[in-house]
Parts: C-alpha cells; sequence; structure tokens
C-alpha cells in the first residue's frame, strides 16, 4: 500500500527565543488522516512547535509545508482559512460569550468577506449559523450549556467547547494541546468519545500534544517523540513505548528490555 | 411639558447618543479620551454646513458625523497601534488638539465660540437618539457583535480564529467618533452656541463614566449609564450645592455594588432566553 500524502510536513525548521534554541532543525512530517502525537519532556518544543505551525511565532529557517504549499510566511489570521485550527493549552475562550457565542467565533473564517461580520445571527434564531453553531454543541454533548457565559463553566466543558469551536472552522488539520491534561477520567471519556466523532468521517487530520500515555495509546496511530527541540523517535505506539532512547528520556536510566 | 422636563430630556437623549460613542470601542477594548474632540469636529461641521450653506440640521447633524469619522478614520492607524494607558492617552491628545485647533479658526469664532442659527427641539434630538439606539442595538446582533467582543476578551485567539483584529478596532473607533459627532451636532443646534471650551477632557471622561457605569459588554447599557447620570442628579436637586456630594456617593456605591456594570451580557441574554422560553443552562 502507498503511504498516505503529508498533509503536513516541516522542513529543517527552527525557533530561538533569545539564547535558547527552542527548535533546532526540526523535520517530521504528519499523514493525511492519521491521529498523531508530539510527546516529549517538558520544555521539548511541543507548544513552539503548535505556534509555529499556527502563526504565533514565525520560523526563524526551515520550511512549512501544508497541503504541499509552504505557509512560513502566511500570515496567523490566514492559516485558519488554509484549515488548521487548534486549541490552547490552557483553555482561551472568551470569557464574556457565551458557550455558543464562543462556538460562533469558530465561523468567522467561512462567513465569508467583509460583509460577512454583519449577519444577523443574533436576531434571526433560525439562521444557519446558528442552527449550525447550535447543533455542533449537541453533538458534543454540550447543549445544555450552550447560554452559559463561559467563565462559570467547568474546566473540562470548557475544553470541550473549545474543541468545538476548532472545528467550527472545518479544519483538515487540527491541533490539539494537551486536550486531556486536567481532565478527570469522566471527563477524559467524553473528550475521547468527542475527538473520536470528529475523526469519524476521516476528513480532520489529528496533530495532539499530550502527556497521558494511555490517552495516546487509545486515540493516535502515530507518535513522533521530541526532545530538546528534536525529533528523536517516530513510530506506533507500541514501537515508542518500546523505544530505549524514549524509555532513557523518560525515566532517565537505560532499561534493560 | 414644562421647560424644565424637555430640558432634562434633551439632556438624557444627547447623552444617550454621547455614552454609544465611549461604548463602541470601549466594547473592543479600547478606551477612548478623545471622544470630545470628536464631538468638538461633528458639532462645528454641522454648524457651519447649517449656517454656511443653508443645509437643513436633519443633513447638516449626520454630515457633521461624517466629518467626525473621517477624521478618526484617518488617525485610527497610527493611533490604534498603541494600548492601554498609552491608548487613553493617545486619545487624550488628540482631543486637546482638536480643541486647541478650534480655538485658532477664525472662520468659526475662535476662542469667541461660534453662535449657530438653525434650532432644533426635542422631537428631532429624540428621533436622532431613537435611530442611534436601533442602529447600535441592531449592529450588535449581528456578528459583529460577537467579534467584538471576541476582539476585546483575546486578541492573539481572535487573531488565529481569522479574525482582523486591527479591522474590527477601527471599525469600532471610527464608528464611535462619528456618533460623538452626530451628539456634537445635536447639542449646536439645540443650544445654538457652541465654543472650544465646552468640549474638553471632562465631558470626555464623563462620557466614559457613563459606559463603565451602564455596563461595556452589552448595547443596553450605555443608555442606562447615561440615564443615572443625568436624572440622579436631578433628583438631588433639592438639596442644593450637597447634591454634587450626593451624586458622587451614589456613584461609589454603584460602583463598589456593580464593578461590571449595571447589567452584563449574561443577565440580557437570560431575559432573552427565558422570552424564548428556552430555559436552558447548564450548572
Amino acid at each position: 500500500m502507498r503511504p498516505a500524502p503529508s498533509i503536513l510536513v516541516l522542513e529543517d525548521v527552527s525557533k530561538r527565543f533569545g539564547g535558547l534554541n527552542v527548535i533546532e532543525g526540526l523535520s517530521f512530517a504528519v499523514s493525511r488522516g492519521s491521529r498523531t502525537a508530539l510527546i516529549g519532556p517538558n520544555g521539548a518544543g511541543k507548544t513552539t512547535v503548535f505556534n509555529l505551525v499556527s502563526g504565533v511565532h514565525s520560523v526563524d529557517s526551515g520550511r512549512i509545508l501544508f497541503e504541499g504549499k509552504d505557509i512560513s510566511s502566511v500570515p496567523s489570521r490566514r492559516r485558519i482559512r488554509h484549515g488548521i485550527a487548534r486549541n490552547f493549552q490552557n483553555v482561551r475562550l472568551m470569557p464574556h460569550l457565551t458557550a455558543l457565542e464562543n462556538v460562533m467565533v469558530g465561523q468567522h473564517s467561512r462567513c465569508g468577506g467583509p460583509f460577512g461580520v454583519l449577519q444577523p445571527v443574533n436576531l434571526l434564531p433560525n439562521n444557519r449559523w446558528y442552527v449550525e453553531a447550535r447543533a455542533a454543541l449537541a453533538d458534543a454533548g454540550l447543549a445544555a450549556y450552550e447560554g452559559a457565559t463561559v467563565g462559570s463553566l467547568p474546566y473540562g466543558v470548557q475544553k470541550r467547547i473549545e474543541i468545538v469551536r476548532a472545528i467550527m472552522a472545518q479544519p483538515r488539520l487540527l491541533l490539539l494541546d494537551e486536550p486531556a491534561a486536567g481532565l478527570n477520567s469522566a471527563e477524559t471519556e467524553a473528550l475521547q468519545r468527542l475527538l473520536d466523532r470528529i475523526c469519524a468521517g476521516a476528513t480532520v487530520t489529528l496533530l495532539i500534544v499530550e502527556h497521558d500515555m494511555h490517552f495516546v495509546g487509545a486515540l493516535c496511530d502515530r507518535v513522533v517523540v521530541l526532545d530538546f527541540g528534536r525529533k528523536i523517535a517516530e513510530g506506533t505506539p507500541i514501537e515508542i513505548r518500546n523505544h530505549l532512547v524514549v524509555q532513557q528520556i523518560y525515566l532517565g536510566a537505560p532499561a534493560t528490555a | 411639558m414644562s421647560g424644565y422636563v424637555t430640558g432634562v430630556l434633551v439632556l438624557l437623549a444627547l447623552n444617550v447618543v454621547f455614552a454609544y460613542g465611549a461604548f463602541l470601542p470601549l466594547a473592543a477594548g479600547q478606551l477612548n479620551l478623545g471622544l470630545a474632540g470628536f464631538a468638538a469636529i461633528g458639532a462645528y461641521a454641522a454648524a457651519y454646513a447649517s449656517n454656511t450653506w443653508a443645509m437643513t440640521p436633519a443633513l447638516a447633524i449626520p454630515l457633521g458625523g461624517f466629518v467626525a469619522g473621517l477624521l478618526a478614520l484617518s488617525v485610527a492607524v497610527p493611533v490604534l497601534r498603541t494600548r492601554g494607558i498609552y491608548l487613553a492617552l493617545a486619545t487624550f491628545a488628540l482631543g486637546q488638539i482638536v480643541q486647541a485647533a478650534i480655538l485658532n479658526i477664525e472662520i468659526v469664532g475662535g476662542a469667541a465660540g461660534y453662535p449657530v442659527a438653525a434650532f432644533i427641539g426635542l422631537p428631532t434630538i429624540a428621533t436622532f437618539a431613537a435611530l442611534i439606539v436601533v442602529f447600535v442595538v441592531l449592529l450588535f446582533s449581528t456578528r459583529f457583535g460577537i467579534v467584538v467582543t471576541a476582539v476585546h476578551d483575546d486578541e492573539i485567539v481572535a487573531d488565529l480564529m481569522g479574525l482582523h483584529v486591527r479591522a474590527i478596532q477601527i471599525a469600532a473607533f471610527t464608528l464611535g467618533s462619528a456618533i460623538a459627532g452626530v451628539a456634537g451636532g445635536l447639542y449646536a443646534h439645540y443650544f445654538s452656541f457652541i465654543e472650544a471650551q465646552y468640549f474638553n477632557v471632562t465631558l470626555s471622561i464623563t462620557i466614559v463614566l457613563y459606559v463603565l457605569l451602564g455596563g461595556t459588554q452589552t448595547a443596553v447599557g450605555p443608555p442606562l449609564g447615561a440615564a443615572v447620570f443625568t436624572l440622579l442628579p436631578e433628583l438631588f436637586r433639592g438639596s442644593e450645592n450637597w447634591r454634587y456630594v450626593a451624586f458622587a456617593a451614589a456613584l461609589i456605591v454603584l460602583m463598589a455594588s456593580r464593578p461590571q456594570g449595571l447589567v452584563t451580557g449574561a443577565q440580557v441574554r437570560r431575559l432573552l432566553m427565558i422570552k424564548h422560553g428556552n430555559g436552558g443552562f447548564g450548572t
């Protein structure tokens, strides 16, 4: 079988902050339709990779290719229109908006031109944007929260609302930064069901930063391991679990396999 | 209607319009302390049009708003580059420049002030105020209302969601300044006389206070704040000069008990939800 073409390719990417080389000559590829995990110890540069791909930071050198196009110099605002959406490690919903309105912010990249902003979404309760956002929340089991201002909601609910907001942009690549961190087991299960539903159509490729290896093992089919801004291993979750170097990094001692 | 009641209602209508001028940029997270300057531009442009070209006030006043908006748009890019306290200072300076410039323009009277020949009464002012209220409430029921709050809450995430943060800020700043210009035009044609000294920073700050008191999260807040600021001093009128003390004390109590403003977005939505028969609130 021919390997699926890559949706995202990092080519020799470097990024430094002051004197610190956070990412050094990093190259890896994410194949279309995969659920790839990006793992590594704290400070390995995982979140920086997300910030480079989503455009929060620009690369110092190297290229980022999305669906074959070099997006390294595309402004952050436009990248969501190319098909890249993300969540944030510490939930960053808009605290003064309701759950529903937050989700509607996610639709913005599709609402069409500078005058799309004048659609009376809150005036006519049956317009398609309003209906679509409500349905997306209901699909995620969050219908009960749609009218609530998000600041007052439980953390696990906020995390799921943030993922719903990201998928409203109908991305082809979804970047999830520690989606399971800080969740209890019931919330983690709810999250897993949501992600399974998102991936069901195989139209969305997932790239996930996550420390919970059970979660990674259950959800992901590919793992890329970073350490000090370089890729040190890549493989299936089982291969990575048995990988000598990875064990050394995580356990700090040579393993007797 | 007695002259006193008419006078209070005119003041109320003017203050509601002024309040929306401050509300629009505040909703997008910007403090505009140069509002009086834009009101002055609107007042002088409208007065000049009706005096010199015999333009009817119903046209001259929107024209004044348009001129104020045009000036706001032309300075928005450099001014909105600054943030927080620096933005407040930059807009404050802008207001001072406008005031100083008018003092030196002889064709509109300079320091002597500028009489306005045409007169408008309460019905016209109330109509303008009602139109502005309807316009802003409608505007905030579109996607614009959502994206403005999104920009206010988190510029970086708003940008990553595809929002043109800068354009939204410029739009809010320009529209707010145009509305302040309309308020200035209304003021000029009611009082029949304008002078640069009236459009000072105290006016700007008072208008911002209306909005902070009423609430910055919903389009319902500004008129409420303007109403409190206009009517409360009248209630205390019996107590002569002590009324200012009583008014200030009442304001402090109001602000301490409701720091987020008298009305919040959540309260308004709760009311609307009940009306739609949707009590679907979570925990």
